[in-house]
């Protein structure tokens, strides 16, 4: 059980997460890049449930499937077979890279989906001037993203995916290309912001120390085929550090679970009993 | 969790970020200099030429006669018509390229089966001499400004059309998707994004297009002589049929200052502006 303080209303009161409303469904996903001798799975029958207000971290070794499904899940791309459904007000999507427009300054980046959603112009610079500032960017608006540091770019881009007013935000290992303590930096950030909001966020990584340091649950993925092994829940205490004894020990224990040789037979092309 | 962070751990300050400016007429004297210099060897190899008496004076007159005469023939009314008529003519060809061009490189950007059954042609097109389009073009217009557009056209629009491709190709695939799962979608997601994108890409090729144009327009006005129509080319041709080498030459070197003109202060400085904005020019200055 993962009880989480709702805010919702104003009235704090104590939900488990099974009580809440579910944000995200995936059922019996798969994916199949390419055709006849050439295809490739890249999901098998894959299903899980994500609740409003919760981070969920997707974990495993590349060729699991991880960004193939958050496309999945943000309709860039339809599944082979199955069922996706995001509730209301669709995904942001967020990248490795910041992804940027490079044209337009650090401000218009952040307006931009608020031009596709035909928001007026006096709300969209309040809206830019709030996100800014909730990212700790206010100074920067004029600024072109070139003249910015790795970590500021990639907080314009968790700006600009806000400003597309979607409570569910997908992410790709953001911050796969920061150095340490930029990440750490930007994990806190993460968990504040989305406390604030009220996001729900599926957040893909490799980084298994990450995961278990952000999320509150981590679902563990096998490679080619991709397919979900495993999943923990992760009563830790916010906030959290990821050096913290606590933190190190789940994650050694979601890397065994990974390494499990059980697993490595999946690998094999031929079809394998989905482990459960 | 800390209630306010500091922005950063090394944040670009909003004054300091960029190196100071120096001067307008030091960045000038910086960015001509070494054009200068070349233009200072070319003249310098020409004089020593001619200095050399390979050919008679006058057959193969000196840079300063020919400079002198440049000067002279910019003095005259006659030439600034004739100047006006081939400028008139090249921008509306190029224009017209362009829409062409644009919309043909369009088409093949958003249908494959056009691009595999056309693109392969385009390419042969950009191969082909614009002369050897002029008997066609007479044929088909007589000689007139027709021929001349047709001719100026189909020079520059392969290679606008091309350029185009090769300026979508060129898109990094992540800022597309980005910009689709931001709300961007048909129409909206190319004006927002994909064409902004290419345009890096596009300037090479309407670059390439002017230069195109601009040599089409010459080849015609020297073949397509139209009486009550003074050009560049007409001048050209004129000065030879007179054997007057030092007018012959002056018209090259207006030929050849137009189209550097263009290329330079027009390209250049719109491409540099852009690029800049984009962060794509650095520290290789």
């Amino acid at each position: 059980m993962n009880p989480r303080v709702d805010t919702r209303g104003g009235n704090a009161r104590l939900l488990l997460r099974e009580e809440r409303p579910v944000a995200i469904v995936v059922r019996e996903v798969s994916k199949t890049h390419g055709r006849g001798k050439d295809a490739v799975v890249a999901l098998d029958r894959v299903g899980f449930e994500v609740r409003k207000g919760e981070i969920v971290c997707i974990v495993g070794a590349s060729g699991c499937g991880k960004s193939t499904l958050l496309h999945l899940i943000a309709g860039l791309d339809p599944p082979t077979s199955g069922a996706l459904g995001v509730s209301g007000g669709g995904t942001s999507l967020m990248f490795q890279d910041p992804a940027l427009f490079p044209w337009l300054s650090v401000a218009e980046n952040v307006e931009f989906p608020l031009h596709s959603h035909r928001v007026a112009k006096a709300d969209r610079k309040a809206r830019v001037a709030e996100l800014l500032e909730l990212v700790h960017l206010e100074g920067f608006a004029r600024r072109q993203p070139h003249e910015l540091s790795g970590g500021m770019r990639q907080r314009v881009a968790l700006a600009r995916a806000l400003a597309n007013a979607s409570h569910v935000l997908l992410m790709d290992e953001p911050f796969a290309a920061l150095d340490a303590m930029m990440r750490d930096r930007l994990h806190e950030e993460l968990e504040r912001i989305v406390a604030a909001e009220r996001l729900t966020v599926l957040f893909v990584t490799h980084n298994v120390r990450e995961a278990v340091r952000l999320g509150d649950r981590v679902l563990l993925f096998s490679s080619r085929p991709g397919r979900l092994i495993a999943e923990f829940d992760v009563d830790l205490p916010r906030p959290r550090r990821i050096e913290s004894r606590e933190v190190a020990e789940l994650a050694a224990r979601v890397s065994d679970r990974l390494q499990d040789p059980r697993h490595a037979a999946v690998a094999a092309p031929v079809a394998v009993a989905a482990v459960s | 969790m800390p209630p306010s962070l500091p922005p950063s751990p090394s944040p670009p300050s909003p004054d300091s970020a960029m190196p100071p400016v120096p001067s307008l007429g030091r960045r000038l004297a910086r960015r001509l200099a070494p054009g200068l210099g070349a233009l200072a060897v070319v003249l310098g190899v020409w004089e020593a030429v001619v200095f050399s008496g390979w050919r008679p004076e006058w057959v193969l007159p000196g840079p300063g006669a020919v400079l002198k005469r440049v000067a002279h023939e910019l003095a005259q009314a006659d030439t600034w018509h004739a100047l006006q008529i081939t400028l008139g003519r090249a921008v509306l060809g190029y224009l017209i390229a362009i829409v062409v061009g644009g919309l043909v490189g369009l088409a093949m950007t958003r249908l494959k089966w056009l691009r595999s059954a056309f693109g392969g042609l385009t390419t042969g097109l950009q191969t082909m001499p614009s002369i050897a389009w002029f008997p066609l073009a007479i044929l088909l217009f007589q000689l007139g400004e027709p021929a001349i557009l047709f001719v100026v056209v189909l020079g520059a629009a392969p290679s606008i059309a091309n350029g185009l491709l090769d300026a979508v190709d060129q898109i990094p695939p992540l800022l597309v998707k980005a910009g689709r799962s931001l709300g961007a979608r048909g129409f909206g997601l190319y004006r927002r994004v994909v064409v902004p994108a290419a345009l890096p890409g596009f300037v090479n090729g309407l670059k390439q297009g002017w230069a195109f144009s601009w040599r089409s327009l010459m080849a015609g006005e020297l073949i397509v002589m139209i009486g009550d129509r003074p050009s560049i080319g007409m001048r050209l041709s004129q000065s030879r049929e007179l054997a007057d080498a030092e007018g012959l030459l002056a018209w090259m070197v207006v030929v050849l200052a137009i189209g550097l003109a263009v290329h330079g202060l027009g390209f250049g400085i719109a491409e540099r502006r852009m690029m800049e904005r984009r962060g794509l020019l650095g520290a290789a200055r």
